[in-house]
């Protein structure tokens, strides 16, 4: 049949598996939308490590409309794939017929926790723990924080790892225990006031900042420098003591309901209409949060303070070009930068040439651009607990091409990457370079004009 | 023939990862880049050495199972679509290049390497490989060969075949073959290289191109001019052509192409502009500026109503790069785009463009065209949706009537995509039954059985 006839060529289904709640119930046009020209191959990690193309973008889709059109149950093999994806949205750069994957890839996840196909007590276990249990409690996440610090001050971790009682834990935890970020002494709560007045005596402008999970427990020096550099550019900056969860890691694991629930929360939190923008400084989070207004959409009581919501969500580079942030005019202090990006920063908000010119625009800063700087590092969320080895291997690769440039810094804007970095970068024995959040140096910078 | 049995069968030849028989593995090589095609294969393989390939293909014909090999299925004409079923045989691990010889400006690589780095890899040894096709960031060579892909940069440096001078393939018998010598000059016997160039998989298995290069040109400039019709730019090209110049792109993008390119890679067109032209002059610096200031003069003297030079080769790569987006881009308009490929002598492609406006109007259906004005090759993109049956109606006899409209005007129709399965119901027309009879005996002397890539460019009577 030839492609030009009226009806597509499908071999009509021998089964038709029926409906689903998700890609099937979805406006058919997102999935059409895919042309599968193959321009987002070359751009996909998971393609590019195996070649195979229902390891691609394109690929996955089609897989996604042949459950859509009932041609394909949603099968476990479905599942793995659709958490082989990476989510690093490289595609969505790529793509010129603008698919919007993020909701495809939210939706064919979704339909596999519907299907329950990759269910396992242990895999139930650990999503409602840290999913349902951990997740959705700041302040039980905090107390974890808490404990975990405790063992990692009294120096209870490193005895613990000379020792090498390591070898007791089981194989999976014993390769993820190098990787537990270093919990701070102290949280977000503990170094910003609920409100904090701008560095000018009148403020131009109004702006909430949210202060994450992992980068409330692990960096809580990247939510002070952020609240610093607002401040230093006429922001009255308002900080919720306790937060709840965006939800981006519920949303990116196919659990919607718990997503939503968390985003309402956050908008009874924070409310959208008392503020010039709310900034998130953390790429991965940054994503989801801007996502709120589809994700709301068909919920009466919220959507519209939802899409009020998304039209003010900025990242904090983002908006600090958009207020013509001030350079800092502190005497230059020489540093070599590279500048790792976040995918759901750049991919997932677009926000790739801001980061860069904040780092340019400090005193002293050489900044060198590495290969594919917009290429995952296989943090992925929790990609590098579930797929350890292609996680691995995007690792390899871009702390190749990081070190390539004999930066001593390696910026970057998502907590997940830092540590992901970091952690490599410790494993090859590097202990010169370091990682940092741009937004930290450049609040640094702005310290340093107050010693000068 | 079940999928199992293939496992069984290719086991010892095949690592086992290299098979694939799994539904879900199955449905996304039922596809390339042409609109509303979906087949599914028996099982797709993939070699990693010729040696693999010929064991591969002399055990499809002792079981006589179909052999569609394919690259990365970025085709437009749904060449490596796997329409009888059987095996796809994807090329795309014989991913080595082989050699890169500087003393007789020539690259050996195998059929899987991506196109973009042949070029690079010339590039980086100050060579020069000027086959340009819109996909080429993921196109394989072996397909580029199979389907004699052209290019941007067809004006002055031609397509594909222009470059290849050796291969090596594998036959329906699963023989290995070498055709072609590294020499320019070459008339032993007749030039079985030349057959297999545009063959599209139907007559044997590319597995190896040798391939030539040029010195590369040491400056390159590029232009963009923008027009109040669609006329005064073909006026314009025709001017440019008649004072003698040959530039190396002569591309151009009429309005709802221009919208879509800019809403997708933001380079600054100009989406109230009829038409752009994309041009760019290559060689040597001198006379490259000579070049560009004679055709900015041309164009301005036809109405352009701006023209724009890129500042550096970054502003350049970035307009080449958009309008290499095109295609894709127009998905932003309908759901479903079929692209056409028709191709005319240079004089008749401003008639051939009024044609295909006529022809949308007619038939009341949504056309944008871009292309390579340079060429003649002019891609007609309907902008349809495929679940309305009533529409779609339409759309055929629109297809019909560019196609007829490009053989009235002495064209052809494919320039460059093939014929594959969409061009296949227009081929006798084009090529008359004497052709057509001929071409039938080629494909059956190289493939008596009609295992290889069978149901495209035509039918075989039985």
């Amino acid at each position: 049949m030839s492609p030009t006839s009226a009806t597509p060529s499908a071999p009509s289904p021998a089964v038709d598996h029926g409906p689903t709640r998700h890609l099937g119930a979805m406006d058919y046009s997102v999935l059409q939308q895919c042309m599968h020209c193959g321009m987002c191959l070359p751009t996909c990690p998971t393609y590019v490590e195996t070649k195979k193309e229902r390891h691609s973008p394109r690929g996955r889709i089609a897989l996604m409309r042949a459950v859509a059109d009932g041609e394909l149950a949603v099968s476990k093999a479905f599942g793995e794939e659709m958490y082989y994806c990476l989510g690093c949205l490289a595609c969505t750069t790529a793509c010129p017929a603008g698919v919007d994957y993020p909701t495809l890839f939210e939706a064919a996840r979704a339909e596999v926790e519907d299907a329950k196909v990759l269910d396992s007590p242990k895999r139930n276990a650990i999503r409602a723990t840290v999913l349902r249990g951990l997740f959705t409690r700041p302040r039980l996440l905090r107390l974890v924080g808490r404990l975990l610090w405790i063992w990692q001050a009294s120096g209870g971790q490193t005895l613990f790892r000379r020792l090498r009682l390591t070898r007791l834990l089981p194989p999976n935890l014993r390769r993820l225990e190098p990787q537990t970020p270093t919990i701070r002494a102290r949280f977000s709560h503990q170094l910003i006031q609920p409100v904090e007045s701008s560095a000018n005596p009148k403020p131009l402008r109004r702006v909430a900042v949210l202060t994450g999970c992992v980068q409330d427990l692990a960096f809580s020096e990247i939510n002070r420098a952020t609240v610093d550099v607002l401040r230093a550019n006429g922001c009255e900056v308002h900080t919720p003591p306790v937060q709840p969860c965006c939800g981006s890691l519920h949303g990116h694991n196919g659990d919607l309901a718990t997503a939503r629930d968390l985003a309402r929360r956050q908008i009874d939190l924070i409310d959208p209409d008392r503020f010039d923008a709310i900034i998130s400084n953390a790429g991965g989070c940054g994503s989801h949060l801007r996502n709120y207004d589809h994700l709301l959409a068909a919920d009466d009581a919220y959507a519209a303070k939802a899409a009020t919501w998304s039209r003010k969500l900025r990242d904090i580079h983002e908006y600090l070009v958009e207020i013509n942030f001030r350079a800092p005019l502190a005497p230059p202090s020489p540093q070599t930068i590279t500048y790792h990006e976040s995918c759901h920063l750049c991919h997932g908000q677009k926000v790739s040439v801001q980061p860069r010119d904040i780092l340019r625009a400090i005193p002293g800063v050489e900044l060198r651009e590495c290969g594919e700087s917009s290429w995952c590092c296989g943090s992925a969320g929790i990609y590098n607990i579930t797929q350890p080895k292609t996680s691995g291997w995007l690792q390899d690769r871009k702390l190749d091409l990081l070190t390539a440039t004999g930066a001593d810094i390696v910026a970057t804007a998502n907590p997940g990457c830092h540590l992901q970095i970091a952690n490599g970068l410790q494993a090859q024995g590097d202990d010169h370079t370091t990682v940092e959040h741009p937004i930290v140096l450049l609040a640094r910078a702005y310290a340093a004009e107050a010693n000068d | 023939m079940t999928a199992p049995d293939v496992r069984h069968a290719l086991g010892s030849t095949l690592a086992d990862a290299d098979i694939l028989t799994e539904i879900e593995d199955l449905i996304p090589y039922g596809f390339d880049g042409t609109a509303t095609l979906k087949e599914r294969p028996l099982a797709v393989v993939f070699p990693r050495s010729t040696k693999q390939v010929s064991a591969v293909v002399k055990w499809a014909r002792e079981a006589r199972v179909p052999v569609v090999s394919r690259g990365n299925g970025t085709g437009l004409s749904g060449g490596s679509v796997p329409v009888a079923g059987g095996l796809v045989l994807c090329l795309n691990h014989l991913d080595r290049i082989v050699e890169l010889d500087r003393a007789n400006l020539t690259i050996r690589a195998q059929a899987g390497v991506v196109t973009q780095d042949i070029f690079a890899a010339a590039d980086a040894a100050g060579l020069f490989y000027p086959p340009d096709p819109g996909s080429m960031k993921i196109s394989t060579i072996g397909g580029n060969v199979a389907e004699n892909s052209g290019g941007l940069r067809g004006l002055k440096y031609g397509v594909t075949r222009d470059y290849v001078l050796g291969m090596e393939v594998v036959l329906a018998d699963g023989s290995i073959c070498r055709l072609g010598t590294a020499c320019v000059k070459d008339v032993a016997g007749y030039s079985l290289r030349d057959l297999f160039i545009g063959s599209e998989g139907t007559l044997g298995i590319v597995t190896e191109v040798l391939l030539k290069l040029l010195p590369r040109p040491t400056a390159r400039r590029t232009l963009l001019a923008t027009f109040a019709a669609m006329d005064e730019a073909a006026a314009t090209v025709s001017a440019i052509i008649a004072a003698g110049i040959v530039p190396c792109t002569l591309e151009f993008l009429d309005r709802r192409t221009i919208q879509c390119v800019e809403d997708f890679a933001h380079v600054g067109l100009p989406t109230d502009a009829e038409a752009v032209l994309l041009i760019e002059a290559d060689g040597h610096p001198a006379a490259v500026d000579d070049e560009v200031a004679h055709i900015e003069k041309l164009c301005r003297e036809h109405a352009a109503t701006t023209v724009r030079v890129a500042a550096d080769a970054a502003e350049a790569t970035r307009l080449a790069t958009a309008r290499r987006s095109a295609f894709s881009a127009l998905a932003r308009l309908r759901p479903t785009t079929i692209l056409e490929d028709v191709t005319v002598p240079r004089s008749e492609l401003a008639a051939m463009i009024r044609d295909v406006e006529a022809i949308a109007l007619k038939h009341d259906v949504q056309i944008a065209t871009f292309g390579h004005f340079g060429d003649g090759n002019l891609h007609p993109t309907i902008l349809t949706d495929e679940r309305d049956t009533a529409e779609m109606h339409r759309v055929e006899a629109a297809i019909t009537a560019i196609v007829e409209a490009a053989l009235a005007r002495g064209g052809t129709i494919t320039g460059e995509h093939g014929v594959g399965l969409a061009k296949k119901p227009f081929l006798r027309r084009q090529l008359g039954d004497a052709s057509y009879s001929l071409l039938q005996l080629v494909k059956r002397s190289f493939d008596p059985d009609g295992l290889l890539n069978p149901g495209k460019i035509f039918d075989l009577p039985a």
